[in-house]
């Protein structure tokens, strides 16, 4: 996973509540192989309506409340960072988006986004601040997903250094429980 | 009391194989279910990192969410749909999981077919690459739905890194009225306690309510938890989940079952455990609910009308209306049984279970679809269609005019054929109205299949209960 430092660029301010997953890539995009990149399928049914906040090239994503509810679909955040977001601000998120956001390297901050407009944007992650023309505020990240997103960590091998308590508990797991075939 | 423990409590605590310093744990997982959307890209991990399925035998694949659900005998036309078949096809060739084909009886939608084969138990953890994994917590088991990279770390160590979710009880006492439905009860909770109530919270359905509905309504009101913001719903096992569960083809039989009833007995929460949020919510006067809306939030009973833009104080919310209803089609004051629709569609994991068909058949038996609708009845597994054709149900609503096709996701998320065209308006038993979710500019309302049968022979939204 590509580590998360400092990142800067433009910000753009979709403010409306529960931008759910469908909408960020709908369903029909998730049958596409990653490999031609997901960015293009970004809110591909509303891109076009007048006054739609993302040109292209935005690095910062500020949103509404509850983003990224709905479906668990991983596309969302695929399509988010292929089009080159790699933050997200809302006041909430879907859980199931923002644990997905973590394991691609996308930075999710739930705080209230009063105050931020769209225009040019820090997001120091490390130091965990944000600067923008007219704001500058700090912000809380879990610790954990903070270590794995700055170091670019890999869970699964994270979770392997386990392996044998891991063995212990299957080997304790009871009869009932276990998979017949 | 300080030891009374949730039954979200004592199926996490049984799962943790380690806590680690800041809290998080792993939580070991008992039955992985894969499907043909979120697995390629883990596979894909898997294959590039040289790591094989760690419990290949704790993990069963089948395809629901691109199959056409026409002919069975045809190949799969769009070339999208047919690629990620064969990709997971040839996945769990190489990875050695198991897997129900495409033309096997018991192939259906992943969330039908886990309970329906004895899969899905009390007390144990369940996940899989969908949102609506929820609905196998109607069993008392801890299940949640997951993104890819998730997939790929279950498939390579039968574990995840989580950290415990809030417990929240939502309580549903009275009796339901005649006309209403689980899927009524789980409308009215999503539409007061909204579509982020229960986020970071593992929601447990109680009272009186919820124990009086069958296996298929509980599955249908954990199903939609995800709707309201939870990513797990869970209800107690009980006489009716144990009598559910006996005689399905991998459930525990003979002794392991005996000690396996006697741990399920121990779940139920007990007296005096700690819930960070209670909802009360009495169902006794609930009217047949239909959302209005692009958020399963926006919801009212039947009787009701499309809300007035212009009486919301909050400009916010007021624009957030005025959206909905532009892109539903709607206008301030209109009567929802009066809102007519184009097509209808009975199926899903939220009601695509034979309890489901049955209802609707009923509505259907001896009347006859509205002319210009399109009403088609998807089975949520082959089980489910074998079960209803045994009963007759097929020559009911084909006869009322209905398509009876074959198993799969189908028109909830229009990611096979079908799908609606844009504008049109489809009264549909699955679990989400959102913009596009059916299809490019269709526009959905989320109703029970009583209510969507109904709809379907009146060619309007309809209240079912005029339907003696």
């Amino acid at each position: 996973m590509r580590p998360f430092g400092v990142v800067n660029g433009r910000a753009a301010v979709m403010a409306q509540a529960n931008v759910d997953t469908d909408q960020i890539i709908p369903a029909r995009f998730l049958r596409k192989p990653r490999g031609g990149g997901y960015g293009q399928f970004l809110f591909a049914d509303i891109r076009a309506e007048p006054g739609f906040p993302l040109r292209g090239g935005e690095v910062v994503l500020v949103g509404g409340r509850n983003f990224g509810c709905g479906s668990s679909r991983e596309g969302a955040v695929y399509a988010l960072m292929d089009a080159g977001v790699r933050c997200v601000i809302a006041p909430s998120f879907g859980d199931i988006f923002a644990g997905n956001a973590a394991k691609n390297g996308l930075l999710t901050i739930a705080m209230p986004v009063e105050g931020f407009v769209a225009g040019d944007m820090t997001v120091d992650l490390p130091g965990q601040v944000i600067r923008a023309a007219n704001v500058e505020t700090r912000f809380a990240i879990d610790p954990f997903r903070k270590r794995c997103l700055v170091e670019g960590l890999d869970d699964i091998g994270l979770t392997l250094e386990h392996t044998a308590a891991i063995a212990a508990h299957e080997a304790a797991v009871p009869g009932w429980a276990r998979p017949r075939s | 009391m300080a030891d009374a423990r949730t039954l979200f409590d004592k199926v996490w605590d049984s799962h943790v194989v380690e806590r680690l310093e800041d809290g998080t744990c792993i939580l070991y997982i008992d039955r992985h279910l894969v499907h043909e959307v979120t697995s390629p890209q883990a596979f894909e991990g898997l294959r590039a990192a040289g790591r094989p399925v760690h419990r290949p035998d704790g993990t069963i694949a089948v395809v629901d969410h691109n199959i056409p659900t026409s002919d069975r005998s045809l190949p799969v036309e769009e070339p999208e749909s047919r690629l990620q078949i064969e990709t997971l096809e040839a996945n769990v060739a190489a990875f050695g999981v198991p897997y129900i084909p495409v033309r096997d009886v018991r192939q259906g939608i992943v969330h039908i077919i886990g309970p329906e084969l004895g899969l899905s138990l009390p007390g144990t953890t369940i996940v899989c690459g969908d949102s609506h994994t929820s609905t196998h917590g109607a069993l008392g088991a801890l299940a949640f739905g997951i993104g890819t990279s998730e997939v790929e770390h279950v498939l390579a160590t039968q574990t995840l890194l989580q950290k415990p979710a809030l417990n929240m009880r939502v309580q549903v006492d009275g009796k339901l009225a005649a006309g209403c439905t689980a899927k009524d009860i789980v409308l009215a909770i999503i539409g007061k306690i909204g579509t982020a109530g229960g986020t970071g919270h593992v929601i447990e359905f109680a009272g009186e309510a919820i124990r009086a509905l069958d296996m298929a309504g509980r599955m249908t009101v954990c199903n939609m938890s995800i709707e309201a913001g939870a990513r797990a719903g869970m209800i107690a096992p009980d006489e009716t989940t144990f009598a559910y569960i006996a005689g399905r083809q991998f459930a525990p039989e003979g002794e392991a079952l005996d000690r396996a009833l006697a741990y399920w007995r121990t779940l139920p929460s007990d007296e005096g455990a700690h819930y960070d949020r209670v909802v009360n919510i009495d169902v006794s006067a609930l009217v047949p609910m239909v959302t209005w809306g692009t958020s399963p939030e926006a919801v009212l009973p039947i009787t009701g009308a499309v809300p007035d833009p212009a009486a919301e104080m909050d400009t916010d919310k007021r624009a957030r209306l005025e959206r909905m209803l532009d892109y539903m089609g709607l206008t301030a004051g209109q009567k929802l049984a009066e809102v007519p629709v184009d097509v209808v569609f009975i199926g899903s994991c939220t009601n695509g279970r034979i309890e489901d068909i049955r209802a609707a058949a009923h509505v259907a038996k001896g009347r006859h679809v509205a002319e210009g609708v399109r009403a088609l009845v998807v089975p949520g597994s082959g089980l489910v269609k074998q079960q209803a054709e045994a009963e007759g149900l097929d020559r009911i609503l084909l006869d009322a005019g209905f398509e009876w096709r074959e198993a799969g996701c189908s028109m909830c998320l229009g990611m096979n054929p079908d799908r609606l065209a844009p504008g049109q308006r489809c009264a549909s038993t699955s679990n989400r109205n959102f913009e596009g979710r059916q299809g490019p500019g269709g526009r959905t309302h989320l109703l029970s299949p009583a209510m969507a049968a109904a709809a379907a022979i009146t060619g309007h939204l309809a209240d079912v209960r005029e339907f003696a």
